[in-house]
């Protein structure tokens, strides 16, 4: 990877002298790279409000992984879109983002903008509806760059190519010219990538980057993202519905339910010592390999909650095997051993029993 | 109608040699492109000479990536649409050679759960009405009668009669829309069902539920199914047997537990390589323990073995000679010249050309090796 090794740096020079808000290096130590704090999202709609996320901290260091873990409708994604400023105007976002000790949240359109793509950026699920179609994809890279960066077309070509290559698109080149059907799936997330890499930002949040992968691809894309966040320090927010990937990639990993925290802990720790009964279903519910055929798998009847009607208390509670009158009232997230964050009355304990 | 119930314990022990209740004999799907002004633009080469069966209370398992074929294959297998050359046999009887109303008769024994709920509901039509339009179309029963078995069906799926009969798709969750498929597709007895990546679109806790499902049916019904999948680990977790497929063809099918156990064929090594485990403790899969490159085109396939491109063990006799499906171990067929037979094979192929990754990775397109 040396060829790549200037063209980084330059990338990660420019933007730091056009960018008012850029505090790179200057931040104290010990000031995460950013910190949301009881962040709460609410949509308005016609007789009623969805409450999409209710409370939600977390923290995350430079050069590290967090996975944010959870089915549809646990907010992950509503909450990652309140760190990008990309929330429709029904929305309304309370409590705190802070990106390297800065708040985020109540800052004008404008500064937000500058922010996105320069030190957050954002990759989607689905990489053939995020990229325009009509325009050959070197070119979508370029404009990226320009967006951000005062440079000419052809400097700008000269980056997205190398760009392309530093996310292994096989030749760049010649891939520059084309257009976004001439790709494979995997080849246009890598694109996407390559978009948001485009200056360097200090954390990529990926949002399911491989659910619409073949699993082959995905251990291709997956690999590249973690080798990018090495040599960049990037990091990196993986919003996934996949208990796998998490286990395989992350360094910590927060469960969502209702648009809640329910566990929270360093990946080896989550895993070895499951405590909130959620967490505990959601792995029980994961094929495997090693189950024999037709075994039938343990479950939990029901559906999320109603974001528009949440239950009091526990929103696990319904559906809950271990749920009693305790869980009337909403247990607290705390921290109940080091570094392992739950809320829950009558967690797992590690022989399977209640705590 | 249903077939033979072999079905009542919790673990069923298929015999290997089970009768079969539905087989494709050397089935070719093809497809022609046209390019802009009607000209001829290749063939798309969807199915290539597959032979499979799905035997009386089994389910079989069939697992490939985009493009392999998998759905094709099974829309082939219903007749929609007949396949270029090969027979499709339904209890012996050839359906491609079944026209009108014959073959309207056989294929109510074979059902399909397609994978978007929403998308293959009318959104127009009550519960009730989606599940009793095939007792309508094939003439079952009076309406009093067809109504009886509408709610009979819906509590089977174990949706409530009275709360879901008069609701529409969207005021349902995707786990309902697809009890609600499911119903549908028991409305006339089948006695296989096809389901083509049936909870791939759902949530995890709902996907078990709906994969319990299934697994009840089977036992209370007796039915079997061609259970296609993506995800290897769904489809090992509900099949007796499994099918690999790669680029149109079959590269291995065998009893899951052998093919789990001891893959044969390298891309289902690679397969098994690339799934994440949901244990930190397992190594994580690396980019080169999977292959390289990205799938070829199969309007242009590899000639000799399609997986060659991007094969580990690949020589030259991979690109000129086809490897044939042949029986290694009982029951367990694999088409490689170079099978995985040794545990020791099996590591090599697992650790993969480590350290190196090329700087440009294959395309994989295009028959040079």
């Amino acid at each position: 990877m040396s060829a790549e090794q200037p063209t980084l740096a330059t990338l990660g020079g420019s933007p730091s002298s056009t960018s008012k808000l850029d505090r790179r290096g200057a931040s104290p130590e010990g000031v995460p790279l950013l910190e949301v704090q009881d962040l709460h999202v609410r949509f308005h709609r016609e007789g009623g409000q969805v409450l999409a996320v209710n409370g939600l901290s977390y923290r995350i260091s430079a050069g590290t992984t967090l996975a944010i873990i959870g089915e549809s409708g646990s907010g992950k994604t509503v909450s990652a879109r309140a760190v990008m400023g990309l929330l429709p105007e029904t929305a309304t976002v309370a409590g705190s983002i802070r990106f390297e000790g800065q708040e985020l949240v109540g800052l004008p359109e404008e500064e937000l903008r500058r922010r996105r793509g320069s030190d957050v950026a954002m990759i989607f699920q689905d990489p053939s509806r995020s990229l325009n179609p009509t325009m050959r994809v070197g070119v979508q890279v370029a404009e990226a760059i320009r967006a951000h960066l005062p440079l000419g077309r052809r400097e700008a070509r000269e980056r997205a190519i190398e760009l392309l290559r530093m996310v292994r698109l096989p030749s760049p080149e010649r891939r520059y010219l084309q257009y976004p059907h001439q790709l494979s799936g995997g080849m246009r997330q890598r694109v996407m990538i390559a978009i948001a890499l485009a200056c360097y930002p200090k954390l990529l949040i990926a949002d399911e980057p491989t659910t619409a992968l073949d699993v082959t691809t995905q251990a291709q894309i997956m690999e590249l993202l973690l080798e990018l966040q090495g040599q960049l320090a990037m990091g990196l927010i993986l919003i996934s519905h996949d208990l796998g990937l998490a286990a395989s990639y992350a360094d910590e990993v927060i469960v969502m339910y209702a648009g809640q925290v329910v566990e929270r802990a360093p990946t080896r720790e989550l895993f070895a010592h499951v405590r909130m009964p959620y967490t505990r279903a959601l792995l029980d519910a994961v094929p495997r390999l090693e189950r024999p055929a037709h075994s039938l798998l343990p479950i939990v009847e029901g559906q999320p909650p109603d974001l528009s009607r949440l239950p009091i208390g526990c929103p696990f509670a319904p559906r809950c095997p271990r749920a009693d009158d305790a869980c009337r009232q909403a247990p607290p997230l705390e921290e109940h051993e080091p570094g392992h964050w739950w809320a829950c009355w009558h967690p797992h304990r590690d022989d399977g029993g209640e705590r | 109608m249903t077939a033979p119930p072999t079905t009542n314990g919790s673990r069923v022990e298929m015999p290997s040699g089970g009768e079969a209740l539905l087989e494709a004999r050397h089935v070719v799907q093809e497809f022609e492109l046209r390019n802009f002004g009607g000209g001829r633009g290749g063939v798309v080469h969807a199915v290539s000479d597959v032979s499979l069966e799905v035997r009386a209370g089994e389910t079989l398992g069939l697992v490939g990536e985009t493009g392999s074929g998998k759905s094709t294959l099974a829309r082939t297998l219903l007749q929609a649409p007949r396949p270029k050359s090969g027979e499709v046999l339904f209890r012996g009887v050839d359906l491609v050679k079944l026209r009108g109303r014959k073959l309207l008769e056989a294929r109510r024994h074979l059902q399909m759960v397609f994978q978007d709920p929403f998308g293959s509901l009318d959104p127009k039509w009550r519960v009730s009405e989606i599940v009793e339009e095939p007792l309508v179309a094939y003439g079952v029963g009076r309406r009093a009668e067809r109504r009886r078995r509408v709610d009979e069906l819906l509590d089977l799926v174990g949706l409530d009669p009275r709360r879901f009969g008069s609701r529409r798709p969207r005021e349902l969750s995707g786990g309902q829309c697809q009890r609600v498929a499911i119903a549908r597709a028991l409305t006339l007895n089948p006695a296989l069902i096809i389901c083509d990546e049936a909870v791939s679109s759902l949530d995890v806790l709902i996907q078990a539920q709906v994969l319990n499902l299934f697994e009840q049916l089977r036992r209370e019904l007796g039915l079997s199914y061609l259970f296609i999948a993506h995800d290897l680990a769904l489809v090992k977790q509900v099949s007796d047997r499994v099918a690999v497929m790669y680029l149109g063809k079959l590269c291995e099918v065998g009893p899951a537990e052998s093919i789990y156990r001891e893959p044969l064929h390298p891309y289902t090594v690679a397969l098994l390589a690339s799934i994440p485990r949901p244990d930190p403790a397992v190594r994580r899969p690396q980019a080169a323990d999977a292959i390289k490159g990205e799938p070829p085109s199969p309007i242009d396939p590899p000639s000799g073995c399609r997986f060659r491109t991007r094969c580990p063990r690949a020589e030259e006799r991979c690109a000129i000679e086809e490897p044939p499906l042949r029986p290694l171990r009982p029951d367990h067929l694999v088409a490689c010249h170079f099978p995985l037979s040794q545990a020791g094979d099996r590591a090599s192929v697992a650790a993969g050309p480590r350290g190196a990754l090329p700087d440009q990775p294959s395309e994989g397109s295009g028959p040079t090796p």
